[in-house]
């Protein structure tokens, strides 16, 4: 095959203004590292990500209050896990997709990837916001406190500082690119604490109780609240998708103002 | 049906103010990121009809 011809055609895939994507027989996965082809493909996604949230999370929630039983040593406070865990698994999953996405703007320089890390950012620093809060509130009836300086709490914390500092890194409006960089390196170098946060109940001794829930042995907890839980979290993280591609709409058409493209989308 | 009577749920067994303070958190925080981002939609959409037609203005005047 003619190699030249090849990128040619990524070129003006990418640079184009409205593309054909499956003008060859296979799809031309570049060409939506357009601003302007992710943002229609977005569009069509949302809808289908709410849907799935709303009915996943909806389901989740019913077992946990209405069908998992009463818990022998907590009695109902341990319901508190149905938001709890969930939230703050997400809080560390979308911490290291955006963390990818903003290697993948270092790496390759592709912008798009950038806006979609700064997109991730607010639902996940959220989302540990909510760990941390209804830990609390888990915490005092069963612990006797709100809070301790325990290792899975402060990494926890310090992941919230992490998504706050790289939303004020991304905030610089001047010089753009040289934010999304800036964000990556904090992103990047920040990744190490989720692990730590993941493991930290096994490395230390730590008030805040150890996994019952693993990739290798059967879970320590009954059926109906492990359900609850799984299922929640799996519409938490449809709702995140739909969210994140939402924001990085709005994200793409302030960047995009002065294009071509974006006049027709006006309202 | 796990509980007697919606008294019951609303109870939590005594916890009910742990439980549904939990709740109403959820709630606020995923109410108010959706809120937040119709917003800033809405803000988007508003800027570029703005400059739209802030452009079709100078073209008008330039025609003349």
């Amino acid at each position: 095959m003619n190699r030249l011809k090849k990128e040619e055609s990524v070129s003006t895939a990418i640079h184009s203004p409205a593309v054909v994507l499956h003008s060859r027989k296979r799809v031309q996965w570049f060409a939506y590292a357009s601003p302007q082809n992710f943002y229609s493909l977005a569009g069509k996604m949302i809808p289908w990500f709410a849907t799935v949230a709303t009915m996943l999370s909806a389901l989740g929630l019913y077992i946990g209050f209405f069908v998992a039983p009463v818990d022998s040593q907590q009695g109902d406070a341990y319901r508190i896990i149905f938001l709890h865990v969930p939230a703050a698994w997400l809080s560390m999953f979308i911490y290291l997709v955006m963390a990818g996405w903003a290697a993948a703007g270092l790496i390759l320089n592709t912008r798009l990837s950038s806006l979609m890390a700064r997109a991730l950012a607010p639902t996940g620093a959220l989302f540990t916001l909510l760990a941390l809060w209804t830990g609390a509130l888990w915490g005092r009836p069963t612990w006797g406190t709100w809070w301790v300086w325990d290792a899975r709490l402060t990494s926890e914390l310090l992941l919230f500082f992490l998504y706050a500092g790289f939303m004020t890194l991304q905030s610089d409006t001047e010089e753009s690119r040289r934010a999304d960089k800036a964000g990556a390196v904090l992103a990047l170098v920040g990744v190490i604490n989720v692990p730590v946060i993941y493991f930290s109940v096994q490395w230390w001794n730590t008030l805040h109780q150890g996994a019952s829930v693993s990739l290798r042995s059967a879970p320590t907890m009954a059926t109906t609240m492990l359900m609850g839980m799984l299922v929640t979290a799996l519409g938490l993280w449809a709702y995140s998708i739909a969210v994140a591609l939402t924001r990085v709409r709005c994200i793409i058409l302030e960047r995009e103002r002065h294009a071509q493209w974006t006049a027709g989308l006006a309202s | 049906m796990i509980w007697n009577s919606w008294n019951d749920f609303f109870l939590m067994g005594g916890y009910g103010l742990y439980v549904w303070g939990a709740v109403l958190g959820s709630v606020s925080v995923i109410g108010g990121e959706l809120l937040a981002l119709r917003w800033r939609r809405k803000g988007a959409l508003t800027m570029l009809s703005a400059i739209k037609s802030a452009s079709g203005k100078m073209t008008a005047e330039d025609e003349r």
